[in-house]
């Protein structure tokens, strides 16, 4: 879905590894987990507890909260707000797994 | 006790805080982000855009603001939320796992703009995002949607994102406008306002030039719009005024985009008197000339009293660093009447092409009263047949329909259905936008844990007025 630019005078940040789900991901330092999983192709972070449908981040400024995840243990963290950090372990949140 | 603390560090926050510390006052400015910019110059510090004229100049004059920032008499907090603010100024903060609660004798928000809803059906679909998601991680990681991109609605900012998209090289394969026809032209008797703002109407004009030039597939009038596809979107469809039948595009990512509107959440929950602005068509905090609220104390500056736009949200920053200082005796009444006086002439200028743009921007009815198949409440996907059957069955505002379905108590805590419910009940209803009303909100405006909350609560006890309102839930429900 998404791409990382690359243009000549655009500096490389530093690379962080982390995990969702089961799968070991690589980001840049700065970008939020949202940004980061969408850079790295994850299509859907959440699924809502009525329908089960799937939601991705929508809005990136904290409004929507369709990026709600569990990182490092913690759920109903919104993927948008938090920095990703090298290591961290961020799941999926499915159906009523965050509380409703 | 701080002497002022202000919410939010967009343009409006970091010119309320450089004024007030002018003043010799010592200002706290929180913002939830991990660096000061608001949502215009978001990321300004570390975007990996360092080429400026891919972002353009109107990005980088931020750049003067933030480091005034710097002054050693402001407290900057970034990555900080606000999860609480009561009517006695007495404010949770949550950074990280720490909570804590401040109290203040001024506050001023300047928690900016969220985009206007834009319910179409499929836009719940992954894939589906708003045009300010697609800026933000352009600015902020130089991260961008990858071919077929289709960019939909009406507006500046969608405009200034397909120029800077075309900027770095990202291929645009439609922009669906959705300004209806007519506009320009009821438009036409607010131009001579706009004309004293010469500045941001040529720079639209030179936007719509540059998107020309490179060849955009520009459909204009589109009157309804889809995304669909089984998980995730596959196409974008899409009717013209006028004309019969639909079509399609495939694409792998759709931005949508209809406007801007005041992100009233807190002073919503705060019960703050709110208005109704007809003509940007959202609902606004009531405000006197030095931008006070109806609360003793709580000033609101910037896109969050009613958008006004970058350059007029820094002026109004500066008004109400004055006022705070003004009211804590920091300067005296004369001087500080003189001050005012000169900023809100440099405001009414900088504001005068709003009406213009609100009107040639202002959208539709079908995009704000969608069919009854369209989902209105993501979270707890309430479509806008079901509002309409409450209100056949009686429901006269948001708070009973809430009640009923659901609608609005999921986590965005009705942020992206509030105004669609308010304008379709009333719309149903036969009645105003004003007697239907909005939700009764109450905190935490964010997810805050029973941890976090029990070690704010601790630390309050230092504190004389106590918790607060009513008990915050644990989880964002
Ligand atoms: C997504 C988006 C993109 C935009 N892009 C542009 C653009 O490129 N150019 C342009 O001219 N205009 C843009 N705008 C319009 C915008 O509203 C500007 O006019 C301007 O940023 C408004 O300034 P402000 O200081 O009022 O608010 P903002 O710049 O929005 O700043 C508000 C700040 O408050 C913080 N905040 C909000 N709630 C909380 C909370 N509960 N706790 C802690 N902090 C909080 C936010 O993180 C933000 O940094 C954009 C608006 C949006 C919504
Ligand atoms: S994407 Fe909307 S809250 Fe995170």
């Amino acid at each position: 879905m998404f791409q990382r630019l690359s243009l000549p005078d655009m500096p490389r940040g530093s690379e962080v590894s982390f995990r969702f789900g089961e799968q070991e991901l690589q980001a840049r330092e700065g970008d939020s987990v949202a940004a980061a999983l969408l850079a790295s192709d994850v299509l859907a972070c959440r699924s809502t507890p009525v329908s089960g449908s799937p939601r991705a981040p929508y809005c990136m400024m904290g409004v929507c909260f369709e990026c709600l995840v569990e990182v490092d243990g913690v759920p109903n963290v919104q993927a948008c707000q938090v920095p990703v950090r090298d290591g961290m372990r961020i799941r999926p949140q499915h159906g009523t797994e965050g509380g409703r | 006790m701080h002497d002022v603390v202000i919410l939010g560090s967009g343009p409006a926050g970091m010119s309320a805080a450089i004024t007030a510390a002018e003043y010799g006052l010592a200002p706290l400015v929180v913002d939830e982000q991990p660096a000061p910019g608001g949502q215009v110059y978001r990321a300004i510090q570390g975007t990996p855009l360092r080429n400026r004229t891919l972002l353009g100049e109107a990005y980088w004059q931020g750049e003067a603001l933030v480091d005034r920032l710097r002054d050693t008499r402001i407290d900057y907090r970034p990555a900080t939320r606000v999860w609480q603010l009561t009517r006695q100024r007495e404010i949770g903060l949550l950074r990280g796992e720490r909570a804590e609660l401040v109290q203040a004798h001024q506050v001023i928000l300047a928690t900016g703009a969220m985009e206007r809803p834009f319910p179409i059906p499929g836009w719940t679909l992954p894939g589906v995002m708003t045009a300010g998601s697609g800026q933000i991680l352009l600015k902020s990681s130089g991260v961008v949607p990858q071919a077929p991109l289709v960019i939909a609605g009406t507006g500046p900012l969608l405009l200034l994102l397909a120029v800077q998209y075309l900027r770095v090289g990202v291929p645009i394969a439609a922009l669906l406008d959705t300004t209806p026809p007519g506009r320009y032209r009821q438009g036409l008797p607010h131009l001579p306002g706009a004309l004293r703002n010469p500045r941001t109407l040529a720079k639209g004009l030179r936007w719509l030039r540059e998107l020309r030039h490179a060849g955009v597939r520009h459909i204009k009038q589109v009157s309804s719009l889809r995304a669909e596809g089984d998980e995730r979107l596959e196409r974008v469809a899409w009717q013209c005024h006028g004309q019969d039948g639909w079509k399609t595009l495939e694409a792998s990512t759709l931005l949508l985009h209809q406007g801007v509107i005041p992100h009233t959440q807190i002073t919503q929950a705060l019960g703050c008197e709110h208005e109704w602005d007809a003509r940007q068509l959202a609902w606004r905090p009531r405000l006197d000339e030095w931008l006070r609220t109806d609360i003793e104390g709580i000033a609101v500056a910037g896109d969050g009293g009613g958008i006004v736009g970058a350059q007029a949200a820094e002026l109004q920053g500066r008004l109400a660093g004055l006022g705070a200082a003004h009211a804590l005796g920091a300067i005296p009444a004369g001087q500080a009447a003189k001050e005012a006086h000169r900023q809100r002439s440099r405001l009414a200028r900088e504001t005068a092409i709003r009406p213009f743009l609100d009107t040639l921007y202002r959208p539709a009815p079908q995009w704000r009263l969608p069919a009854d198949d369209t989902l209105v409440c993501r979270c707890e996907e309430v479509t806008a047949g079901e509002i309409r059957r409450m209100a056949e069955l009686g429901c006269r505002g948001p708070n009973q329909t809430k009640a009923f379905t659901r609608c609005g108590m999921g986590p965005c805590q009705g942020r992206l259905c509030g105004l669609t419910v308010s304008e379709l009940l009333a719309d149903a209803n036969g009645q105003s936008i004003e007697e239907t009303g909005y939700y009764h909100l109450r905190p935490p405006f964010t997810p805050i844990t029973l941890g976090q909350l029990a070690a704010a609560s601790q630390a309050s006890k230092a504190l004389s007025a106590g918790p607060g309102a009513s008990p915050p839930s644990p989880e964002p429900h």
